[in-house]
């Protein structure tokens, strides 16, 4: 049950009102009380005028998946009123601006109403449209800060340090709080039966987001060319790495970037920008979500088969077409595994958060080098702009970049011939040249058919052995790529195999399922191809369970697929209506009610007190969860 | 059809250029295109070019996209590293080389198809960043390689060779270039290697986007009565708007010009390019006097030919991108990686 340091609450505002600052605001000043707390920012495809969330979990424990039972709903937008007082759990509570009357429409027997006069109180205290409505998020943030008994001084440190240097903004913003503050401590009950009591858990830690992170990431790796295409979720990982390389790239004497940040014509220019720069050696990348790589695939495939290294981010979002650009979703897995026309397979590497995606970046321009092809890195929406609690990143200077096989002018000069695709090592990589080092190391580059000798070809034999050559050398690359993450003592009778931002969710199903006798063991995917011993896994456990966000069970397919395990033998559990894992999904699907284990969250009916009800089909063996929009 | 390469026969005496090498030097492997192809005329004037401007082959990246236009770089320059992309995105690839690698010389080959219909974009995009190379656009206004549909440089009205007359406006590449803001806009024609080596040389002398429109007739498919991109249509039509000479950085001025005729646009190189005689009023800096021009000849059934609009004052694709001028790959890692100490105060931002 919710109580200390324990529970969650959800805010419904109207975007382009400023409430962004505030949510984060709450976020960070539970963070700065030293407790593991999560945020989740539920927003439309929009710039100004429709409802937006923003949902915080708290948990001592150290749980921050997505918690879809919430004590209390913060209500600030009239229009989705309606929607989110059903969203609160029985008992819970409803906190709403008494300006004016609430609809008795919406009015529940079993939830508690906190009214507080937000837009009059603001409307006496400041001056100027725009400025009031701003200043309501502020002051709802200090209701909020009375009701769960947070510190205001870390609040009014963490305001300082967003308007130091603006007087006005930061005294009005010092002032807001106070009216919020002052009105619930005199007139509601707080603090809250669950509120906050000042923790030592995020020593060390940091609160970041995952595309953010993935672009210091490429900073580090010392990647010098992005070109892309602006496309939510991805937009962000590039404007990052801008800001980043503003400041980390300057090249002291001249003043210039040592960077080239180029923003193309669509997805297609994008990858082959990426694609250009590759051949001339630059650790090239460009971030895109799943409309993205649809445009992409041509390119893609070539170089897959001209074995060029390029690193792409799939800030994957829900699907298909143009889907729901802003809610999240594992719906790329196949696409990325073997995109484009022909017989191709892509390495592909999965962070399940923000420190992952810093650590995999790097990996990942070492995987596109070490063996010349492209490399996915593939996030989601919740991964990538949501805000994330981690340990704070730690950078080894030891690290040198792995450039594969590249021969030096030194090399080629000693050399009597060179051939691009003669596998000398045996390995399946053949070493390249690249242009303008030396004129032994000239070749042509080509998407069309080509023999060892990098020569335009129509034979069948001379074809035969390069693509054959081609698959020995990306199934070879288990070898570095990173292996998968095991939670438990490896004998459980029930195996749960995940992938990326899953991972929270899994966790906690798998404490709460081991705690109500059920032992569990995880298993969480971080590359593709799978190495061995994912085959061993999904061998050594009675019942497997595939959770992955997706509604055609994508990763149990590709498990089938590249490992040879019987499809039939593994169980899905999906979730695919754009919302972020929850544990009770987890739980309703490997115990079902009414053996379901003690849970502060229900299993999800029709009826769930969430914005969307389970409407996926359920048929054995796909044990579905999957929610779709009402 | 397979690789064919060259067999390595040399005529003692052939010339040389001031790297000892001779235009054989220049080749590549032999062209698998129909005899009397257009596109080989082209590959010939590049070779020239090439080997006249002393361009060492190894500094130099070619690249196409997808056709018969290119296939062409695989018979020129055959110790230059090449890239034969997917169809109608060349440019792409070029600007994301160069900006890796902004010392090579880069040379692109494409052809009407692959620029002006599935291209159309990168190529318009391409012009708008100014990406500093020699883009030649084979243009004889029918799809070769899939046996003679029109393409979007046929012309209205003319026939294709089994008769059927194209109803669709043609993309004009000449004012789609002007009208985009290129910075060098240049029309050749294959048949005329006198013309076209020097326009070529100039367009890669050229800091910026060096666009290139050769008339270069499909022998298969394009060359019969009807059809306005044939030898016979296009000799019979084209007629040189503007004349000029490459006036190279060391030359001697020997010639003698009336010195209110000649006009001179220097390149970065010190060499030029001097417009010897050019119509009354015309002005190849005047894009819009250049663009009224050319689209008042073409009403009247020309082809003007000639480098007809230059432009040396606008940036280039790497100026706008405010990056160090070397390669990417020759940054050492220490200058990359801001290390760990930087970290930890980046870190700090995010408590």
């Amino acid at each position: 049950m919710s109580g200390i340091n324990d529970f969650a609450f959800k805010i419904g505002t109207v975007n382009g009102t400023g409430s962004a600052s505030a949510n984060g605001l709450l976020m960070k000043t539970i963070f700065r009380m030293g407790i593991p707390v999560s945020g989740k920012n539920l927003f439309p495809s929009n710039i100004q005028g429709l409802p937006t969330w923003y949902e915080i979990r708290v948990s001592g424990e150290g749980h921050l998946a997505r918690r879809a039972e919430f004590d209390l709903v913060v209500a600030m937008n009239p229009a989705s009123y309606a929607r989110d007082v059903t969203e609160v759990r029985s008992g819970g509570w409803v906190l709403h601006d008494a300006s004016w009357p609430l609809p008795d429409k919406v009015r529940r027997d079993d939830v508690t109403f906190l009214g507080v006069p937000l837009a009059e109180l603001c409307n006496e205290r400041f001056q100027g449209t725009r400025a009031r409505i701003l200043l309501k998020n502020i002051a709802y943030a200090g209701v909020l800060a009375a009701l769960l008994d947070m510190d205001l001084e870390v609040m009014d440190t963490l305001l300082q340090e967003t308007y130091g240097r603006k007087k006005a903004l930061l005294d009005s913003n010092f002032e807001a709080v106070r009216l919020g503050w002052d009105h619930a401590r005199e007139h509601l009950p707080s603090p809250l039966p669950f509120r906050l009591a000042p923790m030592d858990a995020t020593r060390d830690h940091i609160i970041i987001d995952g595309n953010t992170a993935a672009a210091l990431g490429c900073v580090y790796a010392g990647a010098t060319v992005a070109a892309w295409y602006p496309i939510t979720p991805s937009t962000s990982l590039v404007d990052a790495f801008g800001g980043f390389s503003s400041k980390l790239r300057k090249d002291p004497e001249s003043g210039r970037d040592r960077v080239a940040i180029i923003q193309a014509e669509d997805e297609l220019a994008a990858v082959g920008m990426v694609v250009g720069a590759s051949w001339m050696g630059a650790r090239a990348f460009t971030a895109t979500s799943g409309p993205g790589i649809s445009l992409m695939s041509e390119f893609i495939g070539l170089a897959y088969y001209a074995e060029i290294p390029a690193v792409i981010f799939d800030i994957q979002r829900t699907g298909p077409s143009t889907g729901m650009p802003t809610r999240t979703q594992q719906g790329d897995l196949l696409m990325v595994a073997y995109a484009s026309h022909g017989d191709t397979r892509h390495i592909a590497l999965f962070p399940a958060d923000p420190g992952e995606c810093f650590t995999m970046a790097v990996e990942a321009f070492d995987l596109a080098e070490r063996y010349q092809t492209p490399v996915f890195v593939v996030s989601d929406l919740d991964i990538g702009m949501n805000d994330w609690v981690v340990p704070a990143f730690r950078w080894d200077d030891a690290y040198r970049p792995d450039r594969g096989k590249v021969l030096s002018a030194e090399d080629l000069e000693g050399m009597e011939r060179f051939h691009r695709y003669v596998d000398v090592d045996g390995d399946g990589i053949a070493a390249r040249s690249l242009p303008g080092v030396h004129p032994r190391g000239a070749f042509f580059t080509r998407g069309s058919g080509h023999d060892k000798y990098g020569r335009y070809t129509e034979d069948s034999e001379a074809y035969v052995e390069v693509v054959d050559r081609l698959d020995r050398k990306i199934g070879g690359a288990v070898e570095r790529a990173p292996v998968p993450e095991w939670v438990g003592s490896g004998d459980a009778g029930v195996g749960i195999v995940t992938v990326g931002g899953c991972r929270g969710a899994v966790l906690e199903a798998r404490a709460r399922l081991e705690s109500a006798g059920i032992p569990v063991d995880v298993m969480r995917v971080r590359a593709f191809p799978f190495g061995p011993e994912v085959r061993g896994f999904l061998e050594s456990h009675e019942r497997v369970y595939v959770v992955e966000q997706n509604r055609d069970a994508q990763l149990r397919s590709l498990l089938a697929l590249d490992t040879g395990f019987p499809l039939e033998r593994m169980t899905s559990i999906l979730s695919y209506g754009g919302m972020p894992l929850s544990a009770h999904e987890v739980i309703a699907g490997v115990a079902p009610a009414p053996t379901a284990t003690p849970s502060s969250d229900p299993p999800p009916t029709p009826d769930a007190a969430t914005p969307a009800s389970a409407s996926a089909s359920v048929s054995p063996p796909m044990a579905s969860t999957g929610r779709s929009p009402s | 059809m397979t690789h064919i390469a060259k067999p390595p026969v040399r005529h003692p005496e052939l010339p040389t250029n001031a790297l000892g090498l001779t235009r054989r030097d220049y080749e590549g492997a032999m062209s698998t295109l129909c005899a009397g192809c257009g596109h080989d005329s082209v590959t010939a004037a590049v070779i020239q070019a090439a080997w006249h401007m002393d361009l060492e082959p190894y500094r130099v990246a070619k690249l196409s996209g997808i056709g018969c236009s290119s296939k062409t770089p695989t018979y020129f320059l055959g110790q230059a590293h090449g890239f034969n992309s997917v169809h109608g995105r060349m440019p792409a690839i070029a600007t994301g080389a160069q900006a890796a690698a902004p010392d090579l010389t880069y040379i692109g080959v494409s052809g009407d198809g692959d620029s002006l219909s599935i291209g159309l974009g990168q190529l318009c995009h391409a012009i708008r960043r100014n990406v500093n190379m020699l883009y030649i656009l084979e243009n004889n206004g029918v799809y070769g390689l899939t046996k003679g549909q029109f393409s979007a440089s046929a012309d209205l009205g003319s026939r294709a060779k089994r008769g059927q007359v194209n109803l669709q406006s043609p993309i004009d590449p000449v004012l789609l270039a002007l009208g985009l803001g290129a910075t060098f806009v240049a029309r050749g024609f294959s048949g005329d290697k006198a013309q076209l080596v020097p326009m070529l040389e100039a367009a890669i002398r050229h800091r910026g986007f060096g666009f290139v429109d050769v008339v270069s007739p499909c022998v298969a498919f394009n060359d019969h009565e009807g059809s306005t991109k044939s030898y016979r249509y296009t000799r019979d039509h084209m007629a040189q708007a503007v004349e000029t000479d490459l006036v190279l950085p060391m030359a001697e001025i020997t010639a003698s010009y009336d010195p209110g005729a000649a006009r001179e646009v220097r390149f970065p190189d010190g060499s030029a390019v001097r417009f010897r005689k050019v119509p009354e009023d015309y002005d190849p800096t005047d894009r819009d006097g250049v663009e009224r021009y050319v689209r008042a000849r073409q009403a009247e059934g020309e082809i003007p030919t000639g480098i007809l609009y230059v432009n040396e004052d606008a940036p280039d694709h790497v100026d706008t991108l405010h990056m160090v001028d070397t390669r990417m790959v020759d940054l050492p890692f220490e200058a990359l990686c801001p290390g760990s100490d930087r970290l930890q105060e980046v870190m700090a931002g995010f408590r």
